[in-house]
């Protein structure tokens, strides 16, 4: 199929080209932008007088629920929207049912995923079995059968020896390390931030201390092993400040921020809205503006959606009994745009961030429109609104804090490798 | 963030969910409308017509004989039908979901809730779920949730305190002991700043304060002695024993040597200073005997004017 698309402003943030002009796409690769390319006839025109052109969106952390939790979410329910997202690519943690930390379940998983309409998957496998912290994955067979890194999603390491082995095993390989920052026992029955609206609430806290003493232990087992590591889902301007150091001392990390951290903190919670119960927690709001601050001058590397789809029974529930979690694929790219928007930066700059960046962190070839690349491709309506409705959303996961709210920007197409995955034009 | 969910948009009381956010002027209303009550008991009929009819649901999640009995006292005083649910040893256990819980007692032609739940924000819950599901007319009284609030206690500590000091305005009031844990002190604390009183301290280790306290509007001392200096009204809350787990404290034994209120320490307060414990009491532990008992102690009256609160509150909910 070859596809012209028309008229539309071209973002490649990984090549610095903002700029109206038509895109030109045949056996699943882009050709060339500008002029028709000799010879072109196209099969399909896709008309984006108005929108945006730009990779599509990589995700750095999304919950597919497969296997394992399928009354929550399915394949083919988060696949439908992520397309609808524009997003086409993306990592999965490995707290499934069962846990990924076996090489048939990823085998299994990436067959199940291997649809044109589906966007590339990336399983992160199981850093230990059982995310149990204790034994070391078969991660050299885990790598053959597609993962692309090693994680515990949610769950903490506590022995260090382990941290430190399954650091050194992982850096023989090369293979690259993502850990979320939350000290176990700091973090213990802790369900907000430990600041004013945690004691004003009476909800147990989760201290800044937590995330700082979890990343310094990290940080240094880096050094030691020379792994390469990614800190996820980061949620203090204590933490991300600890990051700046350590790259500047020579440490090999990257990390990101999940986009409701972007834009809520522990106010949010309101009065114990459920729904503002995530993990980590929403912290105070001077660490909001240091992750957006951070996020904007490139600290943090990239933006994920950590999508966790949660079912009505898992959310109706006193805060402390609700289950973590948000759906977030079709709400990545919104609130990216209102994330730019606020602060007044280039669509460039913050497409970067959903794009080329995440892709420098999976270590691949994506997340830019050079002649020659992957057509994996998202095209948006800036100025169109987004109704964040259960109506309005794909997922099977209804819940999110912002439930009834309109943002900014409208998916209009999604192309992966290629090839129509969502046409937002159908109505 | 929503409306103050307990209040109509005409700011009449709809439920009480916690004391944050009631309007002085509500307070005092809720004070005045109990002082009235508390003759009932001196009646020979200990009752007055204004539930009649109506049905009061005790839902307990969480064990307690003693807030369960005065409410279920308030009520029938009210001459409403009480019906006491002790919901952690029935369908709690069989796994029936809160809310499904709810539902069906709605279904039973519910007018009022009392509740008591183990979750800070079970209550708001609630409520919430009835406005969603058109079951606005059922009436929520918070009964204590988690660490959260318990607002009929810190309603009848500013009753009491009324009693016997009148005006709030110069007070200086000490809450001594587990901050943290504790609803009570969060309910009483928001009461205290509301009514205008200059001076609330907080009284603990820094292991039983919640971070952030002093955000609430009060002062933060460690040290008993300086705390009680001068002070007109002390606040005693309950140390539970499981607190000897999680490294909070070493033994009570420990805890009553730096915290625990003897005559000595309480002379430290004015001569005319009144204590109170929001109870059950443990003796030797938070509280000596000789002071429990003494003449300072007004633990008894602060139950007896409990039930005329929880009758004014109830009696302003679902009155007709």
């Amino acid at each position: 199929m070859k596809i012209h698309i028309k008229n539309g402003r071209l973002i490649d943030p990984a090549h610095g080209v903002d700029k109206t002009t038509d895109v030109f796409i045949a056996a699943g690769r882009i050709v060339g932008a500008g002029d028709t390319p000799a010879g072109f006839t196209a099969s399909c025109v896709l008309d984006a007088t108005g929108c945006i052109v730009c990779p599509g969106l990589i995700d750095l952390s999304a919950r597919l629920r497969e296997p394992g939790f399928e009354y929550r979410a399915t394949l083919e329910s988060e696949m439908a929207a992520a397309a609808a997202g524009g997003i086409t690519r993306l990592a999965c943690p490995p707290d499934t049912d069962p846990v990924l930390d076996e090489p048939s379940l990823v085998e299994m998983l990436s067959h199940r995923a291997r649809l044109p309409e589906f966007a590339h998957i990336h399983p992160v496998g199981a850093l230990t079995t059982q995310l149990e912290g204790k034994a070391l994955t078969e991660m050299a067979e885990l790598f053959e059968a597609g993962c692309i890194a090693f994680g515990q999603a949610n769950r903490a390491i506590v022995d260090n020896q382990v941290m430190l082995r399954a650091m050194h095993y992982a850096a023989t390989f090369g293979f690259p390390v993502w850990l979320q920052a939350q000290d176990p026992f700091l973090a213990r029955q802790g369900v907000a931030h430990d600041g004013e609206i945690a004691a004003r609430l009476g909800l147990a806290g989760i201290p800044v201390a937590a995330e700082t003493i979890a990343l310094s232990t990290l940080l240094h087992l880096a050094r030691e092993t020379g792994v390469r590591l990614h800190i996820t889902r980061l949620s203090s301007a204590a933490g991300i400040e600890m990051i700046v150091a350590a790259r500047a001392a020579g440490i090999a990390v990257t990390c990101d921020v999940a986009v409701h951290h972007l834009h809520l903190c522990d106010h949010d919670i309101g009065f114990f809205n459920p729904q503002a119960r995530l993990d980590p927690p929403l912290r105070a709001q001077r660490d909001r503006d240091a992750l957006r601050a951070r996020l904007a001058d490139g600290s943090i590397d990239a933006l994920c959606s950590d999508h966790t789809p949660v079912d009505d029974d898992g959310k109706q529930l006193p805060f402390d009994e609700a289950e973590v979690g948000a759906t977030g694929l079709e709400l990545l790219l919104p609130l990216t745009l209102k994330w730019a928007r606020e602060m007044k930066l280039p669509l460039a700059t913050a497409l970067a961030r959903i794009t080329a960046a995440p892709a420098r962190v999976l270590g691949i070839d994506a997340g830019h429109l050079a002649p020659g690349a992957v057509a994996d491709l998202c095209i948006f309506d800036p100025a169109a609104e987004f109704h964040v409705t259960r109506a309005n959303l794909k997922s099977l996961g209804k819940n999110t804090p912002f439930l009834g709210l309109s943002l900014p920007g409208r998916v209009r197409y999604t192309l992966i490798e290629g090839h129509l995955a969502y046409d937002g034009t159908l109505g | 963030m929503t409306r103050n969910p307990q209040l109509t948009a005409e700011g009449e009381l709809k439920h009480l969910l916690t004391i944050e956010g009631l309007p002085c002027e509500m307070i005092l209303r809720i004070l005045d409308t109990a002082a009235p009550f508390a003759s009932v008991a001196e009646r020979e009929v200990k009752k007055v017509p204004l539930l009649r009819g109506k049905s009061v649901f005790n839902l307990f999640f969480e064990n307690s004989t003693r807030t369960r009995t005065t409410f279920e006292i308030a009520a029938k005083r009210l001459s409403a039908d009480v019906i006491n649910l002790n919901i952690n040893t029935s369908s709690a256990n069989k796994g029936e979901r809160l809310l499904d819980t709810v539902d069906n007692l709605a279904a039973m032609q519910a007018d009022m809730f009392v509740i008591r739940h183990a979750s800070s924000g079970a209550p708001h819950l609630i409520a919430q779920h009835l406005a969603a599901t058109g079951c606005d007319h059922i009436h929520v009284v918070n009964a204590g949730d988690g660490r959260h609030a318990h607002p009929t206690q810190g309603l009848l500590d500013m009753y009491t305190i009324r009693h016997y000091k009148r005006d709030f305005s110069q007070l200086t009031v000490a809450i001594v002991g587990d901050v943290l844990h504790s609803r009570v002190a969060r309910s009483q604390i928001h009461a205290l700043t509301t009514l205008g009183v200059p001076e609330v301290r907080v009284i603990a280790p820094k292991t039983l304060l919640p971070s952030g306290i002093e955000r609430l509007g009060v002062r933060v001392f460690h040290a008993i002695d300086d705390g009680l200096r001068g002070v007109d009204v002390v606040m005693t809350l309950r140390l539970q024993n499981e607190r000897m787990q999680g490294a909070l404290l070493p033994s009570t034994e420990e805890y009553f040597k730096a915290y625990g209120l003897t005559q000595e320490r309480l002379a430290l307060a004015k001569p005319d200073a009144i204590v109170m414990h929001p109870g059950p009491m443990n003796r030797g532990v938070e509280i000596d005997s000789a002071v429990a008992d003494g003449r300072q102690a007004v633990i008894l009256p602060q139950v007896t004017f409990g039930i005329a609160v929880r009758m004014a509150v109830m009696a302003m909910l679902g009155g007709t």
